[in-house]
């Protein structure tokens, strides 16, 4: 029976489970994960789902993961790849085209063609967030202080908060609080005029949310996508070789390197207690694993509300949870191709092809999209983000093919009468005729496809509700509030029972902080 | 839009531009030098005349009734006194009284003034004009730009031009024509000798090229690329954005700024001119309160450096261009400063740099240390503190 006694075991393959194995594997822990999928990964997995086409299935870019963790588990020596995504391209409905590229000279002049202003505010823009979120990206790696509490430890980090503010400028603090209040679209105004740039920002304020650019809180979001933008030489903004899955097995692979084990085609059921902690798990084939704790890498509702009889929490918190905000509001459309899509924007095969190429032409377009997911339809013409993984990996497809990721929002989890297969067909018929609307040769290169609703993210992946990062990124459900008021340093008030992934700090991308973080914290309760 | 821009020149400078060095500049290419070494280049902007194509440079037009109360809030100069056909050298600032930028401004009429600068600054001009009446247009691209540099450059437009150019003083400008080509002539430069500026309508730009060339001949014209121009504006103690000064707009924490004064631009902060400008209060203060830190020259000590290089067995090593390193300068062992720009001065021959040095350090005699590298070894050469310019030939201003 030894076999099945561990120090730990983690519920969940995703990345941050995965990440939690790996370094619980350092620390000499006895570490099982568990994964109820035949693969791992959770939403950062590629599948051949056409012979000889990989799709980077969900989670498609990376820009978040912690430069620490690449480095502490040797991801590189485990087969890590960040590939350069330099531009983002956006046609327009006149014919023409607005491209963001790597370059800042090119950019400007790019911009200049649109409007003289926007191209200077761009350059300020960028740097004002930047500025931004370098004062905000060290607290991602801290542990979220609790205003509320007298803990010593919440004072500590509310302190190295306040030392961060007393080292901003008044400018940036006035920036930080508009982040913290404005919705998208009005912040964006204060900057730019052009149409499809203020469409293609604002589309990133609103991605993973059920809000539009004009609903408050979305400025926040904007920043948290640029937290990727200051690695600076680190160049974060990325495709991975092979993938997101390739970001996933590379953790894997170095978790099974420092010793831990890793089972898949293992669900688990329930979260045995003994004495008041957590101590074991039960699968749904009914075997038991004991262990010392138990970290959750699965999302918040199912973490408390499915594998723990509720009694072990306090009604309160349950609440909270159930409040939780889960709905995804996003789809995908993984296309197997025969050819590069042509845009007539700007025809031929080019740069913009190895970019990430964004449809997006006003914030008006973008906020449209929303009106219609707001009342149970998906978007008649949806914000489309689409990469072409071949295009920056050629081991993506076979020899002169192509796959094609497009990320799609709106999609709404409680789609007016449900979601199904006539629905889906429907919604995927939308995106390509949406994306013809600018590479007319789009419909005919298309040799496979495989659609994916917020059903499927939960179907599939196991994300209850199919929220891309497990619960909205919007104030209300960041930093210490995430995932519930006083329980975001990744304890549960189940004792040696710990949330490990997007659901809790700093939240949903692939990073791997909530995973490190989480491990970090639970070996300071001598549980383990 | 997926490339860099040619300038007006390129047609010419492409086939003349033999290292194919093309430098970037503000968005466009231009030739680092044309030919292989630097020598005949450096020695004609100090010896005969130098064409340096400088169109990349940002131009703005202000015009309007309130075109001087948008540049007297702007800048730091007071912009009442420039009289029509004058230019002035000027830097601008934010709140704190910190650079932004710095260049020239040009008073073409009553309400029309041309300013130059190295970033683009449409948007902080748009930003402080808001209820004036006036109008900005950029001409960046509609106008090009050449640069006619040393003692012999005024003997060349004389040649060429419908007008003599004796006339122009010292940041001076004139009308001009030019095989019936109308152009402006302003006494202004970025080498410290004798020199012009030519600003052209873009589409005149060739045959206005070919004329300067051809009057040039016999005088000793030759195409100079910005390689030579970077010596020759470190003799004259020139600095350069980004890479002696970092733009407030650019920098990510205070260290990064740098106020006028601690630039050396004192004389063109003019706390007397009436009213209100962006950063009048810092500035003020600053005056009053005195700076840490000043721009000044550093003349590296030649037997010291030479002391070094011989203990490894080598005779000195000479720069064959400027570089725009940050290179520690020390007293004692304290580091009190760095170096922005250093270069080797063929004229001079002295070793020679931009420091930005901390107070009481940057009063000139003083003796400190510059780094080196001498043999894939950091050293430290003696080199003594000095006022900028290091070169300023009488003809420069007569
Ligand atoms: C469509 C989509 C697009 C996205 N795009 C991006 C992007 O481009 N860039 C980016 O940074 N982020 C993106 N994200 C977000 C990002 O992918 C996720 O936040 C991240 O991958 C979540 O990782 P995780 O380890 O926290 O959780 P998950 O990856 O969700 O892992 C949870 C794991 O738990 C497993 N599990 C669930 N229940 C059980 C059980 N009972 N027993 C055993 N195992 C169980 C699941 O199978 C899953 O493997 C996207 C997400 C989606 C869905």
């Amino acid at each position: 029976m030894t076999v099945n006694h561990y120090d730990a075991i983690v519920i969940g393959g995703g990345h941050n489970g995965l990440v939690a194995a790996a370094y619980l594997a350092r620390a000499g822990k006895k570490v099982v994960v568990l994964e109820r999928r035949e693969i791992v990964g959770g939403a950062a997995v590629t599948e051949e789902i056409i012979p000889g086409f990989k799709f980077t299935e969900f989670s498609y870019v990376v820009s978040l993961l912690r430069p620490e963790i690449i480095r502490e588990l040797e991801l590189p020596k485990h087969g890590l790849k960040i590939l350069p995504l330099p531009s983002t391209f956006a046609p327009m409905d006149n014919g023409d085209y607005l491209g963001l590229w790597d370059d800042p000279d090119l950019t400007r002049r790019e911009l200049y063609r649109h409007s003289p202003l926007d191209a200077e505010a761009y350059d300020a823009y960028s740097r004002a967030m930047g500025r931004a979120a370098k004062a905000i990206k060290p607290l991602i790696s801290l542990i979220p202080p609790d205003p509320s509490s007298l803990h010593p430890r919440d004072l500590m980090g509310l302190l190295k908060l306040g030392q961060y503010a007393a080292g901003l400028s008044e400018k940036e603090l006035y920036m930080i609080a508009k982040l913290v209040t404005q919705s998208a679209g009005d912040m964006l105004e204060e900057w730019f005029e052009t149409d499809v740039l203020l469409g293609t920002k604002a589309a990133s304020g609103v991605v993973g949310t059920l809000l539009g650019p004009r609903s408050a809180g979305t400025a926040y979001v904007l920043l948290h996508h640029y937290m990727g933008e200051i690695d600076g030489a680190f160049r974060a903004w990325g495709f991975a070789k092979g993938g997101t899955g390739g970001v996933s097995g590379a953790i894997a692979n170095a978790a099974l390197a420092l010793g831990a084990e890793i089972r898949v085609g293992s669900s688990v059921a329930q979260v045995i207690v003994k004495k008041g902690r957590a101590a074991g798990v039960a699968l749904d084939n009914g075997d038991e694993l004991q262990s010392k704790v138990v970290f959750s890498a699965a999302d918040p509702k199912r973490t408390f509300l499915q594998f723990v009889d509720p009694k072990y929490f306090p009604d309160e918190f349950i609440q909270s949870i159930k409040n939780f905000r889960t709905l995804g509001s996003s789809g995908k459309l993984n296309l197997a191709l025969s050819e590069l899509p042509d845009f007539t924007a700007l025809p031929g095969e080019g740069p913009l092809h190895r970019g990430a190429i964004s449809i997006s032409p006003s914030l008006d377009y973008i906020e449209r999209a929303y009106d219609e997911a707001k009342y149970g339809q998906f978007s008649r013409r949806p914000f489309i983000d689409m990469i072409i993984p071949s295009a920056i990996d050629p081991d993506m497809a076979p020899p002169g093919q192509h796959v094609a990721s497009c990320f799609i929002q709106y999609a709404p989890y409680d789609l007016e009468g449900g979601w199904d297969d006539a629905k889906k067909e429907a919604f995927a018929e939308t995106v390509i005729s949406t994306l013809e609307i600018y590479a007319p040769n789009i419909r005919r290169t298309i040799v496979g496809k495989q659609v994916i609703t917020p059903v499927d993210i939960e179907r599939i992946a196991g994300i209850t509700g199919g929220n891309i990062f497990h619960g909205e990124m919007l104030l209300n459900q960041i930093f210490f509030l995430r995932p519930v008021a006083g329980w975001a340093d990744f304890r549960t008030p189940l004792r040696g029972y710990y949330l490990a992934a997007s659901g809790a700090h700093p939240g949903g991308g692939v990073m791997g902080a909530a995973g490190k973080l989480s491990v970090q914290e639970a070996l300071k309760d001598g549980l383990l | 839009m997926i490339q860099l821009l040619h300038t007006p020149f390129h047609e010419r400078t492409e086939l003349l531009c033999q290292p194919k060095n093309w430098r970037r500049w503000a968005g466009y290419l231009v030739a680092g030098s044309y030919e292989m070494s630097l020598d005949r280049e450096y020695w004609a902007i100090r010896n005969t005349a130098a064409l340096i194509d400088v169109s990349p440079l940002m131009k703005y037009l202000i015009t309007g009734v309130d075109a001087a109360l948008l540049l007297n809030r702007v800048v730091t100069r007071d912009i009442d006194k420039l009289q029509v056909g004058q230019v002035y050298y000027t830097g601008w600032c934010d709140e704190d009284g910190k650079m932004i930028d710095d260049g020239t401004l040009s008073r073409l009429d009553e309400t029309t003034y041309r300013l130059t600068s190295a970033e683009p600054s449409l948007r902080w001009l748009t930003m402080n004009a808001v209820g004036l009446e006036l109008e900005i247009t950029e001409i960046t691209d509609s106008m090009a730009a050449l640069s006619l540099q040393g003692p012999n450059s005024s003997s060349v437009l004389n040649r060429c031009c419908d007008n003599p150019v004796d006339e122009i003083k010292y940041f001076r400008l004139m009308h001009n024509e030019l095989d019936g080509i109308p152009i402006s002539i302003s006494r202004t430069g970025y080498t410290g000798d004798l020199g012009y500026e030519i600003w052209i309508d873009a589409k005149d730009a060739l045959p206005v090229w070919d004329a300067l060339i051809a009057a040039g001949h016999d005088f000793g014209i030759l195409p100079v690329g910005i390689l030579a121009m970077d010596m020759a504006r470190v003799e004259a103690g020139l600095f350069m954005i980004e890479s002696d000064y970092t733009s407030s707009d650019h920098a990510w924490i205070k260290a990064q700024q740098s106020s006028p004064f601690e630039l050396g631009l004192g004389w063109t902060v003019n706390l007397d001119k009436p009213g209100y400008f962006v950063g009048r209060p810092a500035l003020a203060r600053e005056q009053r309160e005195g700076s840490t830190w000043k721009l000044m020259g550093l003349e590296v000590e030649w037997d010291g450096l030479e002391a070094l290089f011989k203990d490894v067995g080598l005779p000195p090593q000479i720069l064959s261009m400027a570089i725009r390193a940050s290179l520690p300068v020390r007293s004692g062992k304290k580091q009190i400063g760095y170096v922005s720009t250093a270069t080797w001065s063929p004229l001079l021959k002295k070793y020679i740099a931009l420091a930005h040095l901390q107070k009481p350090y940057f009063e000139p005699g003083t003796n400190l240390r510059m780094e080196v590298t001498v043999q894939h070894h950091r050293q430290y050469a003696p080199a003594r503190v000095v006022t900028l310019p290091f070169y300023e030939p009488e003809w420069k201003k007569r």
